[in-house]
C-alpha cells in the first residue's frame, strides 16, 4: 500500500465548514461517515446500485459512493443531518414520521435527500413524478407506497395546506 | 365423526393473562391509533445508529478470505505473508475456533472459519484484522490456500443421487439432511370419496432477503475480560448462546450482545453468523475493538433465504370443490448448512391445514445439503413455497370443475376455534371476510375471465390466492421450559416508565409495540416511554424477531408487566385519593375516579404515592405460548398462539407477444386480529405485497454451473444489487389494503401477526392472474417473462400450455421416505400422538 | 465497504493538459467524467489506474450548442439529467433524449455524462463481478485471465455493448469529436466502436472525446426502444436504435437500425434495413423487417434475462421501434 499523500481540505457540509485530511481516492461517502462522523448517510452496495448513500452536492442529489470527496471541496454538501431546522423537522421528515414511511430507516436518508430536491423544484408533483424521481432509491421494507404518500403529504404542507394523511393510507379501505 | 361434526375445540386462554381481546375500539386511547413510532424521529433524522455506524477508539477492521471452491478439503493455509503486511494486527483460521455452532441444537454444523472443508463459494476461511479495511483486504489477497476439490453437489436431484461425498457427516444418510413422513387421517378413504383428483408438480426457486443494510458487527473484549458485541442481528439471544459455545471457556455472563436496530432483516439476520463470532475472537486476540462490515456480495454468502423447493401435490376434491384428501411432497435444496432447515422442512408441510380444512393429509418432506449459500428463514419461512403450490392447484381444480376459485376457497375454510388434522389450534379466523373484501373490491365476479385488452394491446387478468401464517412459533428453537419473552418495567418518581425487553426492532416497529401496549395500560403517552431493548446485559430474554412472534409474545409479556405496574400504582393512587382501586381509570397521564373524573391525580403523582407506599417500583411480565396439542414427532413445528389470514387479488396485464407483464393493482386483505397501530400495520402489509411481487416477478438465487480445466465451477450468478433484481418504485403497483380485525384471545388486545402472511398469496395470485389473462400456467416461481413466453409458445404449438417441472416420476428426486408416522385426526378420535411411533427416549429427544 | 484502489488525482484545466497527462502516464492513467462507470469498475478492480484524470475543469465541454447549420454539438461533460430535460433536444431529438432518460437511475444521471455513456465499458455477467467472485471462477480474458467464459472456445471477448445512447447516435449518423496531442478529428459515431468486448473503441487511448454532433433535423425520424427487466437501474439487454429517412410520399429512402445489448458493438441490422427500403412503413413491412433484424445479433448468456427469449422477442421490439419512426 503506497498511500498517496493525504490532502487537507475544507468541506462545507450542511452549511458548516469542516476541515479534514484524506487520501484522493476516498469517496464522499467514506469521508462523511468515517472522517466527519456524519453516519446518517448510509451505504448498501457502494456501486451506485441502490441510492442509500444519496446526498446533495450544490442542491443536486448524487451517489456519494461514486463521488470523490475531493470533488466536493468548494461545493455545498447537504446530508440528512442538515435537513431539520434545529429541533424542527423538515416537512418531509415529519410526513415520513407521520405515515411510517421509514420502517427500518436505512434507505430513508437517501430517499429524503432525493425527494427534497424534487420538492424544491416541484411543489406539486404527481404520483408519477414522485415514482420517477425515486426510481434510483431501493427500499425493501415499505413497498414505497408510504414513501410516495409522505412526499405528497409534505408537498401539500409545504404549499401551506393543512393536510393530514388520507384515511385509506392509515386505516385501509 | 367427520371434520364438519368436530366439536369446537376449547380455546386455550391463560387465566393469568388478561389480553383484553374484546376491548372495544372506543375504550382504547393508544391501541389502533396512528401514533408515530417511538423511533420515528431518529429514523427520519438519520440518527438511528446501525451497527456499521459505531466506532470505538483503536478499532481494527476485519475482512474474511472466503472459499473460491464450491466443495473442497483445505489442504494447507499459508498466512505468513499476510501477517507481515502493513497494518495487519491479527489473523485467525478455523483452528482458532474449532467448536461448531448453528442455530438449531440438532444442526451444530458451522464453524466461524472453515475447519477442514469448504462447502460453497463464499464459505469463510481466514479472518484478518488491520488498521484500515483496505489493508485487511490486501492482506487477504496475500493468503495462500491450497484446496483439494471434492465433487460439487449442485441441486436436490444431485444430492439425492450422490451418497458420497457427503457434505456433512450427520443427517439421515448421504446428502439428505432431514426426512419427514407424516400421515393424518385416512388418505385412501379421502381419495376414494373424491370426485376429482389432481396431481401437480411445481417448483419454487430460492430467493433472498436483500436487506438494504449489509450485516455489520463490532466486538470489544475489554480489559476486564468481558466481551461486548454490537451486531445487526434479529436474535441477540441466540447469538449470545452461539458465542458462549464457541468462545468457551469464556462464561456466558461475560458476554454482552447488543442488537443494533436492523436495517432490514426479513429473516436474514436470524442466525448467529461466522463473521460475528470471528470478530469476537479477533477482539480477544488483539485486545482491541474489531469491526467487520460485510460487502453486498458477502450478504449473499450469508443468505439463509428462501429454499428452492420442488413440490408434488395430489389433491382430492368433491364435485363442489371440498378437499377430501391432500398428499403433499416437498424437496428442499438446503444449501451448505443446516441453519433453520429442520424447521423449514416441517414448515413446508405444517400450515396446509390451517388455511383450508383438509380432512386427510399426508406430508413428506426432505431437505438436501448442496454447495450453495445456506437457506433458512425468509419472511413466511417454509410456508411460502407450499402456499404457491396449493393456491395454484386450487385455481386449476376450480377451473377443472368450472367453479369460481373464490367461492371454492370459501367452502374449504378452516373452521375457527378448531383443531386441524395435524393438531394445530386455530383461534380467530377471518379468511372468509378477507376473501369477501378482495372479491368485492376488485370486481372479481364481473372482471375475471374477460381478457380485456389495454390500450397498448396487453391482456388483463385477475388472480386470487389466500394464506395463513403463524404469530410466532409455539416452541423455542432449543428445548427449554422457559418464557419466550420477558419484559421488565421500571417506574419512578419522575413519572418515567422504562420498558426493558430483549426483543429487536428490525424496522417492523417492535420497540413501538412495547410502548403502545404499556402506554395503553398505564394511560400515558407512548412517545414519553423509554424503551430499552435487545441488550443481553440489561434486558430480559426474548427469543428474537423472527416468525412474527414479537407482537403477540413480547406484547403479552409487556401487557402482564404493565398490568402489574398498574396494580401497584393504582393502590398508591387509591390510598391517596381515597377511592376504591377498582374505580380508578388510567388515561391521559392521569389516574382518576371513573365516577368522578375530576377527582384524580397526575400519573406522576400516582407513581410517587405508590413508591412511597411500596418502595421502588419494578414489575416483570413474561409469556410462554399455550401447550401444543400435537404430540407426535415433528408436531413442534407449526403450533402458534394464533394464525393470521390473508386473501388477495392481483391484476396483471400481459403482452401476448413477449410474455412481459406488469402488475397495475393489488387488492390485499389481512386478518391481523387487531391493528395495534393502523398506519404501521398498513406499512407491514404493503411491504409484504412488495416483497411478494419481487419474488413473483424477478427475484431468484441463480447459480452459474460450468466446467473449467477439469473441475466444476459453481457459484452464485449475480450477487449484486444491480443484477439480483428487486422491484423499484417503477414496478410497485397501486395496492388497496383491507385491514380485517378478528381479535384472537391469545394476543394483546386480540392482535395477531402482521407482515409475513400477506407476502404468501402474491406469487400464486400472479400465476393465477397470468392464466386468467392468457390461458397458460407457469408452475415455477419466479413467474418471469421468459416462462410466460415459453408457456405461450407451447400453447401456440398445441402443446401443454404450461411452463414448469416435469410431471413424471423423474420430475422429483428419487427418495425413499420410509414408513409414515400415522396420526389419527381429532375427528377420528386422535389424541395428537402417532399410533405407530416408536417410544422415544426423552433424554435423547432433548 | 467496497473501496477504490489508491490513485493520484488530476484535474487539468484544459483539454490539451488533459491529453498531455494521459500521454505522460500512458496505461497507468485514465480519464474520468462522471465516474459512474469507472469508479464501480475500479472498486471491483477491473481498472486500477494509478492516475485518474478528471475532465470536470476542462472548459467548454458542458454545453449544448445549436449550430448555424442546424446540427447540435453536445459537450462530452454534459450531465445526462440536463440532456434529458433539454428543450431543444426534446423537441428535435426525442429519440436521443428518450435514450438518455432510459439510462440507469435519476441519481446516476445526475452524475453521469454523455461522454461517459458513449464510452461505457462493455458489460458481461462474468466480468461485472467483484475481484473475489472472478477469482473463484478463474479470471476472464477481459481482465486478468485468458478465457471468455460465455464462449470458452472463442479467441475473443464477448462482453456486451450496454450504452443506451450508442444505438441511437449510430442510427441517426451522429458524429463525435476526438482531441489528441496531434489535434482534433471528427468521425462518424459508428466508427468509434469495434466488434470486440475488450478493444471496443477505435479511438487511441490518449484521444479525448470532447463533443457529440447530432445531425440537423430533416426528413428522418428516429426511435429508441429498450428491453430490460425493471423500468430503472437496468442496462439494456436489447436497445433498438432506429432511424428512417423518408421522401415526401412516406417511402423509405434510407434506414438505419442498430441493436444495442446484442453484441460487443451496436450491431447494424442490415437485412431489416434493406427490407424497409422503397416501402412505406406499413405494419406488414415493419413486421417483416423485424423478423430479419436479429440475424447479425450475437446474443449470449452474459446479460440479464434468458438468451433464447431475448432472441425470440427481439423482432417484436425492433418492429415496435420502427412503428415509433412512423
Amino acid at each position: 500500500m503506497s498511500d498517496p499523500d493525504k490532502v487537507l481540505a475544507t468541506f462545507v457540509v450542511n452549511g458548516e465548514p469542516h476541515q479534514c485530511a484524506f487520501a484522493p481516492h476516498k469517496t464522499l461517502l467514506e469521508v462523511l461517515r468515517e472522517e466527519l462522523d456524519l453516519c446518517g448517510t448510509k451505504h448498501g452496495c457502494e456501486l451506485g446500485e441502490c441510492g442509500a448513500c444519496t446526498v446533495q452536492v450544490d442542491d443536486v442529489p448524487v451517489l456519494s459512493c461514486l463521488y470523490l470527496a475531493l470533488d466536493a471541496v468548494g461545493k455545498q454538501v447537504r446530508t440528512v443531518e442538515g435537513l431539520a431546522n434545529g429541533p424542527t423537522l423538515h416537512p418531509l421528515q415529519d410526513a415520513f414520521a407521520d405515515l411510517g414511511a421509514a420502517q427500518c430507516g436505512y434507505c430513508t436518508p437517501g430517499v429524503l435527500m432525493t425527494a427534497e430536491a424534487l420538492l424544491r423544484d416541484n411543489r406539486c408533483p404527481s404520483r408519477d413524478e414522485v415514482k420517477q424521481c425515486l426510481a434510483g432509491n431501493l427500499c425493501r421494507c415499505t413497498g414505497y407506497l408510504k414513501i410516495f404518500e409522505a412526499v405528497e403529504l409534505a408537498a401539500a404542507r409545504m404549499r401551506g395546506e393543512d393536510k393530514q394523511p388520507s384515511k385509506e393510507s392509515i386505516y385501509g379501505s | 365423526m367427520g371434520l364438519d361434526e368436530q366439536k369446537t375445540a376449547p380455546s386455550v386462554v391463560r387465566a393469568d393473562a388478561p389480553w383484553r381481546h374484546d376491548a372495544k375500539k372506543d375504550e382504547l386511547r393508544v391501541i389502533g391509533k396512528p401514533i408515530r413510532k417511538i423511533d420515528a424521529r431518529s429514523k427520519v433524522a438519520g440518527l438511528t445508529k446501525f451497527a456499521d455506524d459505531l466506532k470505538l477508539p483503536r478499532m481494527l477492521h476485519m475482512k474474511l478470505l472466503r472459499s473460491t471452491a464450491a466443495h473442497a478439503v483445505i489442504k494447507h493455509i499459508d498466512v505468513s505473508k499476510a501477517k507481515s503486511m502493513p497494518g495487519v494486527k491479527g489473523v485467525l483460521t478455523g483452528q482458532d475456533m474449532p467448536i461448531p455452532f448453528g442455530i438449531l441444537p440438532v444442526s451444530q454444523d458451522e464453524h466461524a472459519l472453515c475447519l477442514d472443508t469448504v462447502r460453497f463459494v463464499g464459505d469463510p476461511v481466514v479472518a484478518i484484522a488491520a488498521m484500515e479495511e483496505e489493508q485487511a483486504w490486501d492482506a487477504c489477497r496475500a493468503v495462500e490456500v491450497e484446496y483439494q476439490t471434492l465433487q460439487t453437489i449442485g441441486s436436490s436431484h444431485e444430492a439425492a443421487a450422490t451418497d458420497e461425498p457427503r457434505l456433512h457427516d450427520y443427517g439421515v444418510r448421504g446428502n439428505i439432511h432431514r426426512l419427514e413422513n407424516l400421515e393424518f387421517g385416512d388418505l385412501k378413504d379421502g381419495f376414494a370419496r373424491a370426485d376429482h383428483i389432481r396431481e401437480d408438480t411445481v417448483f419454487f426457486e430460492g430467493n433472498t432477503h436483500l436487506p438494504m443494510e449489509q450485516h455489520a458487527t463490532l466486538a470489544h473484549f475489554d480489559k476486564d475480560g468481558k466481551l461486548t458485541i454490537w451486531s445487526s442481528t434479529q436474535t441477540p439471544h441466540y447469538l449470545h448462546r452461539a458465542l458462549a459455545r464457541v468462545l468457551h471457556p469464556l462464561p456466558a455472563h461475560h458476554i454482552r450482545v447488543i442488537a443494533c436496530p436492523n436495517g432490514g432483516g426479513f429473516g436474514g439476520k436470524s442466525d448467529p453468523f461466522n463473521h460475528e463470532i470471528a470478530a469476537a475472537k479477533m477482539s480477544m486476540l488483539t485486545g482491541r475493538p474489531v469491526k467487520i462490515a460485510l460487502t453486498r456480495e458477502e450478504v449473499f454468502w450469508c443468505h439463509r433465504g428462501r429454499h428452492p423447493v420442488l413440490m408434488r401435490s395430489k389433491m382430492g376434491v368433491t364435485k363442489t370443490g371440498r378437499i377430501t384428501a391432500l398428499d403433499f411432497e416437498s424437496y428442499l435444496d438446503g444449501g451448505a448448512y443446516g441453519s433453520y432447515g429442520t424447521a423449514s422442512t416441517f414448515y413446508t408441510g405444517a400450515l396446509q391445514t390451517v388455511t383450508y380444512a383438509v380432512e386427510n393429509y399426508h406430508f413428506r418432506g426432505v431437505r438436501f445439503f448442496t454447495c450453495k449459500a445456506p437457506c433458512g428463514p425468509k419472511r413466511g419461512h417454509g410456508t411460502v413455497q407450499p402456499r404457491f403450490a396449493i393456491e395454484v392447484q386450487l385455481d386449476k381444480v376450480a377451473c377443472d370443475l368450472g367453479l369460481d376459485p373464490a367461492e371454492m376457497r370459501k367452502q374449504n375454510l378452516a373452521p375457527r376455534e378448531s383443531l386441524t388434522a395435524n393438531f394445530l389450534r386455530i383461534g380467530s379466523m377471518g379468511l372468509g371476510a378477507c376473501i369477501d373484501k378482495v372479491v368485492e373490491g376488485s370486481g372479481w365476479k364481473a372482471r375475471r375471465g374477460k381478457q380485456e385488452r389495454t390500450k397498448d394491446g396487453r391482456i388483463r387478468g385477475l388472480g386470487l390466492a389466500c394464506s395463513s401464517y403463524l404469530s410466532g412459533a409455539g416452541l423455542p428453537i432449543y428445548w427449554n421450559g422457559l418464557p419466550h419473552s420477558g419484559v421488565q418495567l421500571k417506574l419512578d418518581r419522575s413519572g418515567l416508565v422504562t420498558v426493558f425487553c430483549g426483543s429487536t426492532d428490525i424496522g417492523q416497529g417492535s420497540d413501538s409495540v412495547l410502548s403502545w401496549i404499556v402506554g395503553e395500560v398505564l394511560g400515558v403517552d407512548p412517545l414519553g416511554i423509554r424503551v430499552v431493548t435487545s441488550d443481553t446485559d440489561l434486558t430480559p430474554v426474548d427469543l428474537g424477531s423472527y416468525s412474527s412472534r414479537v407482537t403477540v409474545m413480547t406484547g403479552n409479556a409487556a401487557m402482564q408487566a404493565a398490568e402489574r405496574a398498574r396494580d401497584i400504582v393504582a393502590r398508591g393512587a387509591a390510598e391517596h385519593l381515597q377511592v376504591p382501586v377498582n374505580r380508578l381509570v388510567f388515561a391521559d397521564a392521569r389516574v382518576f375516579d371513573s365516577e368522578n373524573p375530576d377527582k384524580g391525580i397526575s400519573f406522576q403523582d400516582a407513581v410517587i404515592a405508590a413508591e412511597a407506599r411500596c418502595g421502588t417500583i419494578g414489575t416483570v411480565g413474561s409469556y410462554t405460548p399455550p401447550k401444543t396439542a400435537a404430540k407426535f414427532r415433528g408436531g413442534g413445528v407449526g403450533p402458534s398462539p394464533s394464525y393470521s389470514y390473508s386473501a388477495c387479488v392481483v391484476e396483471v396485464e400481459v403482452d401476448p407477444d413477449t410474455g412481459i407483464y406488469r402488475v397495475p393493482k393489488v387488492w390485499m386483505a389481512h386478518d391481523i386480529g387487531r391493528a395495534l397501530n393502523a398506519a404501521v400495520a398498513m406499512g407491514q402489509i404493503e411491504g409484504s405485497v412488495y416483497m411478494g411481487l419481487g419474488e413473483a416477478m424477478m427475484e431468484e438465487m441463480a447459480y452459474r454451473d460450468r466446467s473449467h480445466k477439469g473441475h466444476r465451477v459453481f457459484v452464485h450468478k449475480i450477487p449484486s444489487l444491480l443484477e439480483y433484481k428487486s422491484p423499484s418504485t417503477m414496478e410497485m403497483p397501486e395496492v388497496v389494503t383491507y385491514v380485517v380485525e378478528d381479535p384472537d384471545k391469545n394476543g394483546p388486545f386480540g392482535a395477531k401477526e402482521v407482515g409475513q402472511g400477506p407476502l404468501l398469496p402474491i406469487m400464486p395470485a400472479v400465476a393465477n392472474a397470468v392464466f386468467d389473462a392468457v390461458g397458460v400456467r407457469v408452475d415455477e416461481n419466479p413467474i418471469s417473462f421468459e416462462k410466460v413466453f415459453a408457456a405461450l409458445l407451447a400453447k401456440k404449438e398445441g402443446k401443454d400450455a404450461r411452463f414448469g417441472p416435469s410431471l413424471g416420476k423423474d420430475g422429483v428426486p428419487q427418495v425413499d421416505f420410509g414408513d409414515s408416522l400415522k396420526v389419527k385426526t381429532p375427528w377420528q378420535g386422535g389424541d395428537g400422538t402417532a399410533w405407530n411411533e416408536p417410544k422415544r427416549d426423552k433424554k435423547a429427544a432433548k | 465497504m467496497l473501496r477504490l484502489p489508491t490513485f493520484s488525482y488530476h484535474r487539468p484545466k484544459t483539454a490539451a493538459e488533459a491529453v498531455r497527462l494521459k500521454k505522460e502516464h500512458g496505461k497507468d492513467a485514465m480519464f474520468v467524467a462522471g465516474g459512474t462507470d469507472l469508479y464501480p469498475n475500479m472498486k471491483r478492480r477491473h481498472q486500477t489506474p494509478t492516475h485518474v484524470i478528471s475532465l470536470q475543469d476542462v472548459p467548454g465541454l458542458a454545453s449544448v450548442d445549436v449550430q448555424q447549420d442546424g446540427t447540435v454539438a453536445i459537450g462530452a461533460m454534459c450531465r445526462l439529467s440536463d440532456l434529458e430535460r433539454h428543450a431543444h433536444l426534446l423537441a428535435h431529438y426525442p429519440a436521443f433524449a428518450h435514450a438518455v432518460k432510459e439510462i440507469s437511475t435519476p441519481l446516476l444521471r445526475n452524475m453521469g455524462t454523455i461522454g461517459g455513456n458513449l464510452l461505457l465499458d462493455t458489460r458481461c455477467t462474468y466480468y461485472d463481478q467483484s475481484h473475489e467472485w472472478r477469482e473463484s471462477i478463474d479470471f476472464c480474458m477481459k481482465k486478468d485471465g485468458a478465457i471468455c467464459w460465455v464462449a470458452p472456445g472463442s479467441p475473443r471477448c464477448w462482453a456486451v455493448q450496454s450504452s443506451d445512447t450508442v444505438p441511437v447516435v449510430c442510427a441517426i449518423e451522429a458524429k463525435v469529436e476526438l482531441v489528441s496531442p496531434e489535434g482534433s478529428r471528427t468521425i462518424a459515431a459508428s466508427d468509434l466502436y469495434r466488434d470486440d468486448g475488450i478493444q471496443y473503441l477505435t479511438k487511441k487511448p490518449e484521444e479525448l472525446l470532447t463533443r457529440l454532433l447530432l445531425p440537423a433535423p430533416g426528413n428522418w425520424k428516429a426511435s429508441y426502444l429498450k428491453l430490460r427487466r425493471r423500468d430503472t437501474f437496468d442496462f439494456p439487454v436489447l436497445g433498438v436504435g432506429a432511424c428512417v429517412w423518408t421522401d415526401a410520399q412516406g417511402v423509405v429512402t434510407k434506414a438505419s437500425i442498430r441493436l444495442g445489448g446484442a453484441g460487443s458493438f451496436a450491431i447494424p441490422a442490415v437485412d431489416a434495413e434493406k427490407a424497409l427500403l422503397g416501402h412505406k412503413l406499413t405494419d406488414e413491412v415493419i413486421a417483416a423487417a423485424g423478423e430479419k433484424a436479429m440475424k447479425p445479433a450475437r446474443t449470449m448468456d452474459n446479460t440479464d434475462l434468458d438468451v433464447y427469449w431475448r432472441r425470440k422477442v427481439a423482432p417484436v421490439f425492433v418492429a415496435r421501434a420502427l412503428l415509433a419512426c412512423k
